[in-house]
Protein backbone atom coordinates (compact mmCIF):
# COMPACT_ATOMS: atom_id res chain seq x y z
CA UNK A 1 0.00 0.00 0.00
CA UNK A 2 1.24 3.47 -0.91
CA UNK A 3 2.98 5.30 1.89
CA UNK A 4 3.01 2.39 4.33
CA UNK A 5 6.29 2.35 6.23
CA UNK A 6 7.97 -0.64 7.84
CA UNK A 7 6.25 -0.08 11.17
CA UNK A 8 2.75 0.11 9.72
CA UNK A 9 3.52 -2.88 7.51
CA UNK A 10 3.72 -5.07 10.64
CA UNK A 11 0.10 -4.16 11.33
CA UNK A 12 -0.99 -4.89 7.76
CA UNK A 13 0.97 -8.17 7.71
CA UNK A 14 -1.04 -9.10 10.82
CA UNK A 15 -4.29 -8.30 9.05
CA UNK A 16 -3.23 -10.57 6.20
CA UNK A 17 -2.74 -13.35 8.76
CA UNK A 18 -6.05 -12.69 10.51
CA UNK A 19 -4.47 -10.97 13.49
CA UNK A 20 -5.32 -7.55 14.94
CA UNK A 21 -1.95 -6.27 16.13
CA UNK A 22 -1.53 -3.34 18.51
CA UNK A 23 1.52 -2.01 20.33
CA UNK A 24 2.38 -2.44 23.99
CA UNK A 25 5.13 -0.39 25.59
CA UNK A 26 8.05 -2.44 26.87
CA UNK A 27 8.68 0.14 29.60
CA UNK A 28 5.37 1.53 30.89
CA UNK A 29 3.15 -1.29 29.64
CA UNK A 30 0.57 1.00 28.02
CA UNK A 31 -1.08 -0.05 24.78
CA UNK A 32 -1.54 2.19 21.80
CA UNK A 33 -3.14 2.29 18.37
CA UNK A 34 -2.30 3.46 15.68
CA UNK A 35 1.35 2.22 15.59
CA UNK A 36 4.00 4.76 16.53
CA UNK A 37 7.80 4.69 16.81
CA UNK A 38 7.46 6.02 20.35
CA UNK A 39 5.07 5.26 23.20
CA UNK A 40 2.71 8.25 23.36
CA UNK A 41 2.38 7.75 27.11
CA UNK A 42 6.06 7.65 28.18
CA UNK A 43 8.15 8.32 25.07
CA UNK A 44 9.83 4.91 25.18
CA UNK A 45 11.05 3.44 21.91
CA UNK A 46 10.69 -0.11 23.21
CA UNK A 47 7.24 -0.95 21.98
CA UNK A 48 6.30 -4.55 21.28
CA UNK A 49 3.53 -5.96 19.14
CA UNK A 50 0.76 -7.93 20.78
CA UNK A 51 -2.24 -9.60 19.20
CA UNK A 52 -5.46 -8.03 20.47
CA UNK A 53 -8.25 -10.39 21.51
CA UNK A 54 -10.51 -8.91 18.85
CA UNK A 55 -13.26 -8.27 21.40
CA UNK A 56 -14.51 -4.73 21.84
CA UNK A 57 -17.45 -2.39 22.12
CA UNK A 58 -18.96 0.20 19.82
CA UNK A 59 -18.17 3.57 21.39
CA UNK A 60 -19.95 5.56 18.69
CA UNK A 61 -21.23 4.98 15.18
CA UNK A 62 -22.89 6.53 12.16
CA UNK A 63 -24.91 4.94 9.42
CA UNK A 64 -23.50 6.64 6.33
CA UNK A 65 -26.36 7.25 3.89
CA UNK A 66 -24.34 9.09 1.26
CA UNK A 67 -21.16 7.17 0.51
CA UNK A 68 -17.78 8.79 0.19
CA UNK A 69 -17.23 7.36 -3.30
CA UNK A 70 -18.61 4.81 -5.73
CA UNK A 71 -16.47 2.18 -3.98
CA UNK A 72 -18.56 2.48 -0.84
CA UNK A 73 -22.13 1.37 -1.24
CA UNK A 74 -24.41 3.15 1.23
CA UNK A 75 -25.68 2.48 3.76
CA UNK A 76 -22.61 1.36 5.69
CA UNK A 77 -21.79 1.72 9.36
CA UNK A 78 -18.67 3.66 10.33
CA UNK A 79 -17.88 3.13 14.00
CA UNK A 80 -15.32 3.81 16.67
CA UNK A 81 -14.52 0.52 18.36
CA UNK A 82 -12.88 0.45 21.78
CA UNK A 83 -11.02 -2.84 22.10
CA UNK A 84 -10.99 -4.63 25.44
CA UNK A 85 -7.30 -3.75 25.67
CA UNK A 86 -8.41 -0.10 25.90
CA UNK A 87 -7.39 1.37 22.56
CA UNK A 88 -9.87 2.82 20.05
CA UNK A 89 -9.91 2.37 16.29
CA UNK A 90 -12.14 3.33 13.40
CA UNK A 91 -13.81 0.46 11.58
CA UNK A 92 -17.06 -0.82 10.14
CA UNK A 93 -19.76 -2.78 11.92
CA UNK A 94 -21.03 -5.44 9.52
CA UNK A 95 -23.54 -8.31 9.55
CA UNK A 96 -26.10 -6.13 11.31
CA UNK A 97 -29.08 -4.08 10.15
CA UNK A 98 -28.42 -0.33 10.50
CA UNK A 99 -31.25 0.07 13.00
CA UNK A 100 -29.85 -2.72 15.19
CA UNK A 101 -26.44 -1.18 15.89
CA UNK A 102 -26.04 0.70 19.17
CA UNK A 103 -23.33 2.30 21.24
CA UNK A 104 -22.04 -0.12 23.87
CA UNK A 105 -22.75 -3.11 21.64
CA UNK A 106 -20.23 -5.96 22.06
CA UNK A 107 -18.42 -6.76 18.82
CA UNK A 108 -15.81 -9.20 17.53
CA UNK A 109 -13.22 -8.61 14.87
CA UNK A 110 -13.53 -10.16 11.40
CA UNK A 111 -11.43 -9.65 8.31
CA UNK A 112 -13.25 -8.60 5.17
CA UNK A 113 -12.69 -6.55 2.03
CA UNK A 114 -13.70 -2.93 2.64
CA UNK A 115 -14.72 -0.44 -0.04
CA UNK A 116 -14.10 -2.99 -2.76
CA UNK A 117 -10.42 -3.01 -1.87
CA UNK A 118 -8.08 -4.67 0.61
CA UNK A 119 -8.96 -6.91 3.53
CA UNK A 120 -9.43 -4.84 6.70
CA UNK A 121 -10.42 -5.57 10.25
CA UNK A 122 -14.14 -4.95 10.66
CA UNK A 123 -16.45 -5.90 13.51
CA UNK A 124 -19.49 -8.10 13.79
CA UNK A 125 -21.94 -8.36 16.67
CA UNK A 126 -20.36 -10.58 19.35
CA UNK A 127 -21.90 -14.06 19.65
CA UNK A 128 -23.48 -13.31 23.02
CA UNK A 129 -25.33 -10.29 21.69
CA UNK A 130 -26.68 -11.92 18.55
CA UNK B 1 0.72 37.26 24.49
CA UNK B 2 -0.67 40.71 25.10
CA UNK B 3 -2.29 42.05 21.92
CA UNK B 4 -3.54 45.34 23.36
CA UNK B 5 -1.71 47.47 20.80
CA UNK B 6 -3.55 45.90 17.86
CA UNK B 7 -6.72 47.17 16.18
CA UNK B 8 -8.91 45.89 13.34
CA UNK B 9 -9.39 48.89 11.06
CA UNK B 10 -10.60 47.48 7.75
CA UNK B 11 -13.05 44.76 6.75
CA UNK B 12 -14.50 43.54 3.45
CA UNK B 13 -16.58 40.70 2.03
CA UNK B 14 -16.66 39.84 -1.68
CA UNK B 15 -19.75 38.71 -3.53
CA UNK B 16 -20.85 35.52 -1.76
CA UNK B 17 -22.81 32.37 -2.38
CA UNK B 18 -22.54 31.36 -6.02
CA UNK B 19 -19.82 33.41 -7.72
CA UNK B 20 -19.07 31.65 -10.99
CA UNK B 21 -17.33 34.49 -12.84
CA UNK B 22 -14.13 34.50 -10.79
CA UNK B 23 -12.01 31.93 -9.01
CA UNK B 24 -10.55 31.75 -5.52
CA UNK B 25 -7.39 33.77 -6.21
CA UNK B 26 -9.41 36.61 -7.73
CA UNK B 27 -11.83 36.58 -4.79
CA UNK B 28 -8.98 36.65 -2.27
CA UNK B 29 -7.35 39.59 -4.01
CA UNK B 30 -10.67 41.42 -4.24
CA UNK B 31 -11.18 40.85 -0.52
CA UNK B 32 -7.70 42.10 0.38
CA UNK B 33 -7.92 45.24 -1.72
CA UNK B 34 -11.46 45.90 -0.51
CA UNK B 35 -10.38 45.70 3.12
CA UNK B 36 -7.41 48.01 2.48
CA UNK B 37 -9.72 50.57 0.87
CA UNK B 38 -12.23 50.19 3.71
CA UNK B 39 -9.43 50.99 6.15
CA UNK B 40 -8.73 54.19 4.24
CA UNK B 41 -5.20 53.02 3.48
CA UNK B 42 -3.06 52.94 0.39
CA UNK B 43 -1.74 49.56 -0.72
CA UNK B 44 1.78 50.80 -0.05
CA UNK B 45 0.94 50.88 3.68
CA UNK B 46 0.60 47.09 3.81
CA UNK B 47 3.73 45.34 5.07
CA UNK B 48 2.23 41.96 5.91
CA UNK B 49 -0.14 39.55 4.15
CA UNK B 50 -1.52 36.32 5.61
CA UNK B 51 -3.75 34.00 3.58
CA UNK B 52 -4.96 30.41 3.68
CA UNK B 53 -4.52 28.12 0.72
CA UNK B 54 -7.38 27.22 -1.59
CA UNK B 55 -8.73 23.66 -1.45
CA UNK B 56 -10.04 24.04 -5.00
CA UNK B 57 -6.85 25.31 -6.66
CA UNK B 58 -4.00 25.05 -4.14
CA UNK B 59 -0.77 26.84 -5.02
CA UNK B 60 2.70 26.45 -3.53
CA UNK B 61 3.22 30.08 -2.49
CA UNK B 62 -0.29 31.25 -1.83
CA UNK B 63 0.25 34.50 0.07
CA UNK B 64 3.06 35.50 -2.27
CA UNK B 65 0.91 34.79 -5.34
CA UNK B 66 -1.92 36.82 -3.80
CA UNK B 67 0.46 39.75 -3.21
CA UNK B 68 1.76 39.50 -6.76
CA UNK B 69 -1.76 39.48 -8.25
CA UNK B 70 -2.84 42.42 -6.08
CA UNK B 71 0.28 44.47 -6.74
CA UNK B 72 1.33 44.36 -3.10
CA UNK B 73 4.98 44.18 -2.06
CA UNK B 74 4.81 43.32 1.64
CA UNK B 75 7.80 42.54 3.86
CA UNK B 76 6.02 39.49 5.31
CA UNK B 77 3.99 36.81 3.51
CA UNK B 78 2.54 33.72 5.18
CA UNK B 79 0.04 31.08 4.11
CA UNK B 80 -1.48 29.27 7.07
CA UNK B 81 -3.26 25.94 7.11
CA UNK B 82 -5.13 24.74 10.15
CA UNK B 83 -8.37 23.89 8.40
CA UNK B 84 -11.36 25.75 9.73
CA UNK B 85 -9.28 27.16 12.58
CA UNK B 86 -7.16 28.98 9.98
CA UNK B 87 -8.98 32.27 10.29
CA UNK B 88 -8.36 33.08 13.91
CA UNK B 89 -4.94 31.45 14.02
CA UNK B 90 -3.97 33.81 11.18
CA UNK B 91 -5.56 36.73 13.00
CA UNK B 92 -3.45 36.01 16.07
CA UNK B 93 -0.19 35.74 14.11
CA UNK B 94 -1.01 39.01 12.34
CA UNK B 95 -1.67 40.64 15.69
CA UNK B 96 1.50 39.20 17.20
CA UNK B 97 3.55 40.57 14.30
CA UNK B 98 2.14 44.04 14.96
CA UNK B 99 2.45 43.80 18.72
CA UNK B 100 6.12 42.85 18.47
CA UNK B 101 6.92 45.46 15.83
CA UNK B 102 7.64 42.91 13.11
CA UNK B 103 5.00 44.58 10.96
CA UNK B 104 2.79 47.64 11.26
CA UNK B 105 -0.18 46.92 9.00
CA UNK B 106 -1.22 43.38 8.07
CA UNK B 107 -3.98 42.07 5.82
CA UNK B 108 -5.57 38.70 6.56
CA UNK B 109 -7.38 37.58 3.42
CA UNK B 110 -9.08 34.27 2.66
CA UNK B 111 -11.28 33.01 -0.16
CA UNK B 112 -12.28 29.83 -1.92
CA UNK B 113 -14.77 28.63 -4.51
CA UNK B 114 -16.05 25.31 -3.24
CA UNK B 115 -19.41 25.81 -4.91
CA UNK B 116 -18.51 26.80 -8.47
CA UNK B 117 -15.01 25.43 -9.04
CA UNK B 118 -15.02 22.09 -7.28
CA UNK B 119 -16.39 18.83 -8.62
CA UNK B 120 -18.31 16.51 -6.32
CA UNK B 121 -15.60 13.86 -6.65
CA UNK B 122 -12.86 16.32 -5.73
CA UNK B 123 -14.97 17.58 -2.81
CA UNK B 124 -15.44 14.06 -1.51
CA UNK B 125 -11.73 13.32 -1.95
CA UNK B 126 -10.76 16.47 -0.05
CA UNK B 127 -13.15 15.83 2.77
CA UNK B 128 -12.16 12.20 3.25
CA UNK B 129 -8.48 13.24 3.25
CA UNK B 130 -8.96 14.79 6.68
CA UNK B 131 -9.00 11.24 8.00
CA UNK B 132 -5.91 9.18 8.83
CA UNK B 133 -4.65 7.78 5.51
CA UNK B 134 -4.09 4.22 6.78
CA UNK B 135 -6.38 3.82 9.76
CA UNK B 136 -9.47 5.94 8.97
CA UNK B 137 -9.77 6.72 5.26
CA UNK B 138 -9.89 3.04 4.20
CA UNK B 139 -13.26 2.82 5.97
CA UNK B 140 -14.85 5.49 3.77
CA UNK B 141 -15.85 7.99 6.43
CA UNK B 142 -17.29 11.30 5.21
CA UNK B 143 -16.89 14.56 7.11
CA UNK B 144 -20.57 14.48 8.10
CA UNK B 145 -19.96 10.94 9.41
CA UNK B 146 -17.11 12.15 11.62
CA UNK B 147 -19.39 14.76 13.19
CA UNK B 148 -22.16 12.18 13.37
CA UNK B 149 -19.89 10.09 15.64
CA UNK B 150 -19.70 13.11 17.95
CA UNK B 151 -23.43 13.77 17.73
CA UNK B 152 -24.22 10.14 18.58
CA UNK B 153 -21.87 10.20 21.57
CA UNK B 154 -23.57 13.37 22.86
CA UNK B 155 -27.00 11.77 22.47
CA UNK B 156 -25.85 8.61 24.28
CA UNK B 157 -24.13 10.52 27.10
CA UNK B 158 -26.52 13.41 27.72
CA UNK B 159 -29.82 12.43 26.11
CA UNK B 160 -29.54 15.13 23.47
CA UNK B 161 -32.13 14.67 20.71
CA UNK B 162 -32.07 15.05 16.94
CA UNK B 163 -34.73 17.75 17.35
CA UNK B 164 -32.33 19.71 19.56
CA UNK B 165 -29.55 19.48 16.96
CA UNK B 166 -32.10 20.72 14.41
CA UNK B 167 -32.45 23.95 16.40
CA UNK B 168 -29.03 25.01 15.12
CA UNK B 169 -30.37 25.46 11.59
CA UNK B 170 -33.60 27.03 12.84
CA UNK B 171 -31.56 29.69 14.66
CA UNK B 172 -29.19 30.16 11.73
CA UNK B 173 -31.97 30.70 9.21
CA UNK B 174 -33.80 33.09 11.52
CA UNK B 175 -30.73 35.34 11.42
CA UNK B 176 -29.95 34.69 7.74
CA UNK B 177 -33.48 35.78 6.85
CA UNK B 178 -32.35 39.27 7.94
CA UNK B 179 -29.12 39.18 5.91
CA UNK B 180 -29.38 40.11 2.21
CA UNK B 181 -25.99 38.51 1.43
CA UNK B 182 -26.81 35.11 2.95
CA UNK B 183 -26.86 32.23 0.47
CA UNK B 184 -29.95 30.64 2.07
CA UNK B 185 -32.50 32.96 3.72
CA UNK B 186 -35.68 30.95 3.99
CA UNK B 187 -36.76 30.17 7.54
CA UNK B 188 -37.03 26.47 8.46
CA UNK B 189 -38.75 24.55 11.23
CA UNK B 190 -37.40 21.72 13.38
CA UNK B 191 -39.71 19.32 11.52
CA UNK B 192 -38.29 20.44 8.18
CA UNK B 193 -34.74 19.82 9.41
CA UNK B 194 -35.73 16.38 10.73
CA UNK B 195 -37.38 15.54 7.40
CA UNK B 196 -34.40 16.63 5.30
CA UNK B 197 -32.34 14.03 3.45
CA UNK B 198 -30.37 11.61 5.66
CA UNK B 199 -26.62 12.11 5.20
CA UNK B 200 -24.90 10.25 8.03
CA UNK B 201 -27.20 9.26 10.89
CA UNK B 202 -28.12 11.10 13.06
CA UNK B 203 -27.23 14.06 10.81
CA UNK B 204 -29.51 15.20 8.02
CA UNK B 205 -28.81 17.63 5.17
CA UNK B 206 -30.01 20.59 7.25
CA UNK B 207 -27.62 19.70 10.09
CA UNK B 208 -24.78 20.37 7.64
CA UNK B 209 -23.21 23.65 6.55
CA UNK B 210 -23.65 24.87 3.01
CA UNK B 211 -21.15 24.95 0.14
CA UNK B 212 -20.25 28.39 -1.13
CA UNK B 213 -17.93 30.70 -3.01
CA UNK B 214 -16.64 33.83 -1.35
CA UNK B 215 -13.85 35.73 0.28
CA UNK B 216 -13.30 38.13 3.14
CA UNK B 217 -10.42 40.12 4.56
CA UNK B 218 -9.53 42.34 7.48
CA UNK B 219 -6.75 44.87 8.05
CA UNK B 220 -4.96 45.08 11.39
CA UNK B 221 -2.63 47.83 12.51
CA UNK B 222 -1.40 49.56 15.65
CA UNK B 223 -3.85 51.46 17.84
CA UNK B 224 -1.76 54.54 17.29
CA UNK B 225 -2.11 54.37 13.51
CA UNK B 226 -5.81 53.49 13.88
CA UNK B 227 -6.49 56.94 15.35
CA UNK B 228 -5.97 58.53 11.93
CA UNK B 229 -8.22 56.06 10.07
CA UNK B 230 -11.93 56.43 9.27
CA UNK B 231 -13.46 53.58 11.28
CA UNK B 232 -13.66 53.19 15.03
CA UNK B 233 -11.20 50.36 15.68
CA UNK B 234 -12.18 46.95 17.06
CA UNK B 235 -9.67 45.55 19.54
CA UNK B 236 -8.39 42.04 20.21
CA UNK B 237 -8.92 41.57 23.95
CA UNK B 238 -8.12 37.90 24.30
CA UNK B 239 -6.94 34.85 22.38
CA UNK B 240 -6.57 31.17 23.13
CA UNK B 241 -5.92 27.89 21.35
CA UNK B 242 -6.43 24.24 22.20
CA UNK B 243 -5.33 21.07 20.42
CA UNK B 244 -6.21 17.69 21.94
CA UNK B 245 -5.90 15.42 18.90
CA UNK B 246 -6.16 15.54 15.14
CA UNK B 247 -7.89 12.30 14.11
CA UNK B 248 -11.31 11.58 15.60
CA UNK B 249 -10.37 7.99 16.43
CA UNK B 250 -7.69 9.41 18.77
CA UNK B 251 -10.13 11.56 20.78
CA UNK B 252 -10.25 10.58 24.44
CA UNK B 253 -13.63 12.30 24.91
CA UNK B 254 -15.97 12.73 21.93
CA UNK B 255 -18.24 15.16 23.76
CA UNK B 256 -15.69 17.57 25.25
CA UNK B 257 -13.32 19.42 22.94
CA UNK B 258 -10.19 21.55 23.26
CA UNK B 259 -12.51 24.57 22.99
CA UNK B 260 -12.51 24.23 26.78
CA UNK B 261 -8.82 25.22 26.73
CA UNK B 262 -8.99 27.84 23.99
CA UNK B 263 -12.00 29.54 25.56
CA UNK B 264 -10.50 29.55 29.05
CA UNK B 265 -7.29 31.15 27.78
CA UNK B 266 -9.15 33.78 25.76
CA UNK B 267 -11.46 34.71 28.65
CA UNK B 268 -8.54 34.92 31.08
CA UNK B 269 -6.58 37.23 28.79
CA UNK B 270 -9.62 39.43 28.22
CA UNK B 271 -10.39 39.46 31.95
CA UNK B 272 -14.04 38.60 31.38
CA UNK B 273 -16.50 35.72 31.84
CA UNK B 274 -18.79 33.96 29.35
CA UNK B 275 -21.70 35.95 30.81
CA UNK B 276 -20.02 39.16 29.58
CA UNK B 277 -20.31 38.05 25.94
CA UNK B 278 -23.09 39.78 23.97
CA UNK B 279 -22.36 38.20 20.57
CA UNK B 280 -20.88 34.76 19.86
CA UNK B 281 -19.73 33.93 16.33
CA UNK B 282 -19.23 30.17 16.51
CA UNK B 283 -18.06 27.49 14.08
CA UNK B 284 -21.27 25.88 12.84
CA UNK B 285 -19.92 23.43 10.25
CA UNK B 286 -22.39 20.86 11.64
CA UNK B 287 -25.10 21.23 14.26
CA UNK B 288 -23.30 19.13 16.95
CA UNK B 289 -20.18 21.31 16.60
CA UNK B 290 -22.21 24.40 17.44
CA UNK B 291 -23.95 22.68 20.34
CA UNK B 292 -20.71 21.42 21.90
CA UNK B 293 -18.99 24.81 21.51
CA UNK B 294 -21.83 26.44 23.46
CA UNK B 295 -21.01 24.03 26.30
CA UNK B 296 -17.22 24.00 26.08
CA UNK B 297 -16.97 27.80 25.88
CA UNK B 298 -19.02 28.10 29.06
CA UNK B 299 -22.30 29.51 27.74
CA UNK B 300 -24.21 26.60 29.30
CA UNK B 301 -23.43 23.53 31.41
CA UNK B 302 -21.89 20.41 29.87
CA UNK B 303 -24.72 18.35 28.45
CA UNK B 304 -27.18 21.26 28.41
CA UNK B 305 -26.37 22.47 24.88
CA UNK B 306 -29.53 20.90 23.43
CA UNK B 307 -31.80 22.65 25.91
CA UNK B 308 -29.89 25.91 25.40
CA UNK B 309 -30.36 25.81 21.62
CA UNK B 310 -34.02 24.83 21.91
CA UNK B 311 -34.66 27.72 24.33
CA UNK B 312 -34.13 30.19 21.50
CA UNK B 313 -31.26 31.88 23.36
CA UNK B 314 -29.15 32.08 20.21
CA UNK B 315 -31.85 33.65 18.02
CA UNK B 316 -32.75 37.34 17.55
CA UNK B 317 -33.80 38.75 20.91
CA UNK B 318 -32.22 35.83 22.77
CA UNK B 319 -29.78 36.03 25.67
CA UNK B 320 -26.80 35.10 23.48
CA UNK B 321 -27.10 36.07 19.81
CA UNK B 322 -25.06 33.51 17.81
CA UNK B 323 -23.92 33.96 14.20
CA UNK B 324 -26.01 37.02 13.42
CA UNK B 325 -24.98 36.82 9.75
CA UNK B 326 -26.41 33.31 9.45
CA UNK B 327 -23.17 31.39 9.95
CA UNK B 328 -21.84 28.62 7.77
CA UNK B 329 -25.19 26.82 8.00
CA UNK B 330 -26.86 29.54 5.90
CA UNK B 331 -24.69 32.54 5.03
CA UNK B 332 -21.42 31.41 3.41
CA UNK B 333 -19.10 28.43 3.74
CA UNK B 334 -16.40 28.37 1.07
CA UNK B 335 -14.27 25.89 3.03
CA UNK B 336 -11.40 26.98 5.24
CA UNK B 337 -12.26 30.71 5.05
CA UNK B 338 -15.72 30.05 6.55
CA UNK B 339 -15.10 31.68 9.93
CA UNK B 340 -13.87 34.92 8.29
CA UNK B 341 -17.49 35.96 7.90
CA UNK B 342 -18.08 35.62 11.63
CA UNK B 343 -15.30 38.17 12.05
CA UNK B 344 -16.44 40.59 9.33
CA UNK B 345 -20.00 40.42 10.69
CA UNK B 346 -18.70 41.23 14.19
CA UNK B 347 -16.89 44.29 12.79
CA UNK B 348 -20.15 45.28 11.08
CA UNK B 349 -22.00 44.95 14.39
CA UNK B 350 -19.42 47.15 16.15
CA UNK B 351 -19.86 49.77 13.46
CA UNK B 352 -23.64 49.76 13.85
CA UNK B 353 -24.01 48.70 10.22
CA UNK B 354 -25.78 45.35 10.60
CA UNK B 355 -29.18 46.53 9.43
CA UNK B 356 -32.12 44.67 10.93
CA UNK B 357 -29.65 42.31 12.64
CA UNK B 358 -28.04 45.15 14.57
CA UNK B 359 -27.58 44.44 18.28
CA UNK B 360 -28.65 47.28 20.54
CA UNK B 361 -25.57 47.00 22.75
CA UNK B 362 -22.23 45.34 22.07
CA UNK B 363 -19.13 45.47 24.19
CA UNK B 364 -17.59 41.97 24.04
CA UNK B 365 -17.79 39.49 21.17
CA UNK B 366 -16.48 35.93 21.18
CA UNK B 367 -15.23 34.40 17.93
CA UNK B 368 -14.50 30.70 17.72
CA UNK B 369 -13.15 28.55 14.92
CA UNK B 370 -12.05 24.96 14.79
CA UNK B 371 -10.22 22.71 12.42
CA UNK B 372 -10.16 18.97 11.93
CA UNK B 373 -13.01 17.09 13.59
CA UNK B 374 -13.50 19.25 16.69
CA UNK B 375 -9.68 18.97 16.85
CA UNK B 376 -7.89 22.34 16.66
CA UNK B 377 -9.56 25.28 18.37
CA UNK B 378 -8.99 29.04 18.34
CA UNK B 379 -10.99 31.56 20.38
CA UNK B 380 -10.86 35.36 20.12
CA UNK B 381 -12.48 37.97 22.37
CA UNK B 382 -13.12 41.31 20.67
CA UNK B 383 -13.92 44.58 22.38
CA UNK B 384 -14.27 48.28 21.80
CA UNK B 385 -11.54 50.87 22.15
CA UNK B 386 -12.37 52.88 25.26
Amino acid sequence: MAGVDQLNQVYFDGVAEGQLRIQQCGDCGAQQFYPRVVCKHCGSEHSQWIVASGQGKVSSYSVVRRGVSADFSAPYIVALITLEEGVTMMSHVVDVEPDQVASGMAVTVAFRPVGGADIRPVFTPALASR
Amino acid sequence: MDLSNVAIVGSFETDLGIVADRGPMALGVQAALGAIADAGLDASAIDGLITCNSLVTPVMYHAEATAEYAGLTPSHCLSVGTGGGTTYTALRYAAAAIQTGLATTVVVSMADSMRSFMTRDRAMAVQSSSGHPHFEQPYGPTVPAYYALIARAHMDTFGTTEAQFAEAMVSSRTWAHENPTAQYRERVTVDEVLASKPIADPLKLLDCSIVSDGGAAVVLTTRERARDLPHTPVLLKGYGEGHHYEHISQATDLTRSAAVDSGKAAFEQAGIEPSDIELAQLYDCFSPALLIQLEDLGFCDKGAGGDFLASGATRPGGALPVNTHGGMLSHCHPGNPGAMFGLTEAVRQYRGAAGTRQLAHLEHTLLHAQGGIMSSHATVVLGRAN
